[in-house]
């Protein structure tokens, strides 16, 4: 089951090292992990997506807390919460095939940020899911690149979206 | 015209000037703030500020042969002592040299903080003479690793390296210093607070989670308890004396938990696991409440996983709450430091006589008691550790090589006093022996030291015997020579059809080389000629080698090959034979 663990971390040199390597030293599988500045200029968030059964999640989870520049462990297994990713995808797009395309990017709710002759890219966000379904709708165009930034996450205030 | 901001570097500078330090004061100074009065190192190129203010510096300084030495030193140096031991080396071949001692330290969770020298700040990344990725290469056998970015964080980090490595489950440290940090010069002074808000150390025990084990303990018809080297970091042996006999239950150590409670005592199991007693792998087996304590269910110790103690709830008291569940499920957690655990369980748990179940420990015991041929014409090494055991009256401190030797160490020689030995469990380091004989030797001056080695162990750190003469410390060194890696070979005698496929090597003539490098040098060929070896090697004020030529193929029983449960003994029909 994939869990996503949200880890509060010192914002300082070494710590993603730290972390990475206790991934890998453990044999941890690491879906995806994102690292960012928050509020508070001394820490940085770490989400970071792993994949394993209930007593693997939790070594996971214990081990993090262990790293010392750790400060705080979530596991949001369980919970409502909202989970994002981005992507930026670049999509052949002839001509005579950007209405189309153009009507299946309004669907997804995302952006086009820049047009080429040949391609255009686009910006989307959302569950992972939804990121997903759109380059399977995108791969009868051709896909000529995928960057993707790795899940976010933060827990509801709200039990139900709204 | 603007007028100047009155900054913080001005009003650093209208500081008193004597209080304006070098870094490598700085770190003299907070290592002594520390309660460091021993440091093992070996100097070079970028550490060279640091060893010119460790010249007049109130510190004993003993310099080992080879970097690793001075690790393990240091690391049984803390494990004698209880105190935190401190190694220092160079950058590059220095640091990496320092990787096997680390991580030995790290496996078996002891106190150590290395300081290491790295090139001027500016070079970090160039490739530069002696650079290597020092916090790189050892932050997986660390508990925690940085390198000093900036001369005004000096203090703190080193007393939050100290802090680090002794609270909690300890284990090692590493700061890494460029050489520019040691030369440049701030006011700032060493009472620098810590900043650690990712590290907590959780020591009292949740109450309920204590009651709850104390009344499965009151329950129980047959419990055993498991006792692992956290209940000697802790200073917890009084505790577990305390709990053990007051609730009656059978005690049984790993081999780092030897020491922590007295062998000679009816309920003690001697040690379980791989080269365990029967009795204590039967009682494990059969038991229906296993309380660990400060141990953590490693491999050696438990056999196939999924048949261990197959009929216990399990109680585990652990300072490391990922200790908890890593192997083995456990029923009642309790996390925190032992000593203040065991304090309230003694509190709660009733007398109980368990008669029973003791007389079937008693059974198993009578049974399945650990021998070996005492009519053989060569010289068999548990005699040789019965007899050392016998003359040293049980009281010396034990530091061992990894293998047979080790082995037969744990099982022959009778333990009753904490930090008593000194042996690398969890990494399982050959070499380790000497150079740890040298640290409990600096750390515990008037005790008597024996290393109790192999003669492989013995070959890959040697040189550090020449450290022992330099320094008049008079250890004492058994070498049970069989002219193999024992251990190896024993597994390729049952494992691999006798095939000893690189396991032996043309060893030096011991005695010689002692002599060469200044101690005394015995070689012991008969049986008979044992004990008074050993008397002459305890009298002797010098360090003192003895190269025991023992029967070669001479196998550590009782033995659960890997994979199998731990009852599932090999080598039972063999010690039967014996009686």
């Amino acid at each position: 089951m994939k869990h996503i663990i949200s880890a509060l971390v010192e914002n300082k040199p070494g710590v993603l090292a730290q972390v990475a390597g206790m991934f890998a030293a453990r044999a941890f599988n690491i879906d995806s992990l994102v690292v960012g500045r928050t509020e508070d200029p001394k820490l940085s968030r770490m989400t970071i997506v792993v994949v394993g059964d209930d007593r693997v999640v939790e070594q996971v989870r214990k081990q993090l807390a262990k790293v010392v520049p750790v400060v705080k462990v979530q596991d949001f297994a369980g919970e409502p919460v909202v989970a994002r990713d981005l992507m930026l995808i670049s999509i052949s797009a002839p001509p005579e095939k950007r209405p189309e395309i153009l009507s299946l990017i309004e669907m997804f709710k995302g952006k086009v940020v820049d047009i080429g002759p040949k391609f255009i890219m686009v910006e989307v966000s959302g569950p992972e899911a939804k990121i997903e379904a759109f380059i399977n709708a995108c791969k009868p165009y051709g896909i000529k690149n995928v960057a993707r930034t790795g899940t976010i996450a933060m827990p509801r205030q709200a039990k139900t979206e709204p | 015209m603007m007028s100047k901001p009155h900054s913080s570097a001005d009003s650093a500078a209208s500081t008193d000037q004597s209080s304006i330090k070098t870094g490598a004061q700085i770190i003299v100074d907070t290592l002594i703030e520390q309660g460091v009065d021993t440091i093992f190192g070996y100097p070079g190129g970028v550490v060279l500020p640091l060893f010119d203010r460790l010249y007049d510096a109130p510190i004993n300084f003993i310099i080992p042969r080879h970097e690793q030495g001075a690790c393990h030193m240091a690391d049984a140096y803390a494990r004698a002592s209880g105190k935190v031991g401190v190694v220092v080396a160079t950058s590059g071949p220095g640091a990496c040299n320092l990787v096997t001692g680390l991580a030995t330290a790290n496996m078996d969770s002891v106190p150590v903080v290395a300081l290491t020298g790295q090139v001027r700040t500016e070079l970090i990344g160039n490739d530069a003479f002696q650079e290597a990725d020092t916090t790189g290469v050892t932050r997986p056998v660390t508990k925690y690793n940085c390198i000093v970015k900036d001369v005004k964080e000096l203090a703190r980090l080193i007393k939050e390296a100290f802090y680090i490595a002794s609270t909690g489950r300890p284990g090692p440290v590493l700061i890494d210093l460029p050489v520019d940090i040691q030369v440049n010069k701030t006011s700032t002074d060493v009472s620098a607070k810590l900043e650690l808000p990712g590290y907590r150390v959780r020591t009292k025990g949740h109450a309920k989670q204590i009651s709850i084990a104390a009344e499965a303990i009151n329950k129980s018809k047959q419990p055993v308890l498991y006792v692992g080297g956290g209940v000697i970091s802790a200073n917890a042996s009084e505790e577990l004396r305390a709990l053990a006999q007051k609730a009656n239950l059978p005690v049984t150590t790993t081999l780092l938990g030897l020491g922590s409670y007295d062998q000679s005592r009816p309920e003690s199991l001697d040690m379980l696991g791989m080269h365990g007693t029967a009795y204590a792998n039967y009682a494990v087996q059969e038991c229906d409440l296993l309380i660990a304590v400060g141990a953590r269910f490693d491999d050696r110790v438990t056999g196939k996983l999924e048949t261990f103690a197959p009929n216990a709830k399990i109680i585990h008291i652990d300072i490391d709450p990922a200790s908890i569940s890593k192997n083995v499920h456990v029923d009642i957690p309790v996390v925190g430091d032992a000593k203040l655990i065991l304090a309230e369980l003694v509190k709660e748990v009733k007398p109980h006589p368990r008669k029973r179940w003791f007389s079937k420990i008693a059974e198993w015991k009578e049974k399945f008691p650990l021998r070996y041929d005492k009519d053989s014409s060569t010289v068999k090494p548990q005699y040789v550790i019965e007899e050392l055991c016998r003359q040293t009256k049980g009281r010396a401190i034990i530091t061992t090589g990894v293998g047979q030797n080790q082995m037969w160490a744990a099982q022959f020689y009778r333990f009753s006093i904490p930090r008593q030995l000194i042996s690398s469990g969890g990494l399982g380091t050959m070499g380790y022996g000497l150079p740890a004989a040298v640290g409990a030797q600096v750390a515990r001056p008037d005790a008597t030291v024996i290393d109790i080695d192999g003669d492989h162990s013995f070959n890959m750190t040697m040189t550090e015997l020449r450290t022992a003469v330099e320094h008049k410390l008079p250890i004492k060194v058994c070498i049970l020579n069989n002219g193999y890696m024992g251990m190896v070979r024993q597994w390729q005698e049952l494992f691999y059809n006798k095939r000893y496929s690189k396991s032996y090597l043309s060893n030096p003539d011991y005695a010689t080389v002692a002599r060469a490098l200044g101690a005394v040098g015995e070689t012991c060929e008969r049986p008979a000629d044992v004990p008074k070896v050993i008397k002459a090697m305890l009298a002797e004020k010098r360090p003192c080698v003895v190269d025991f030529r023992i029967e070669r193929e001479e196998n550590v029983w009782p033995m659960v090959a890997a994979g199998k449960s731990l009852n599932e003994m090999d080598g039972l029909d063999i010690l039967e034979r014996l009686i």
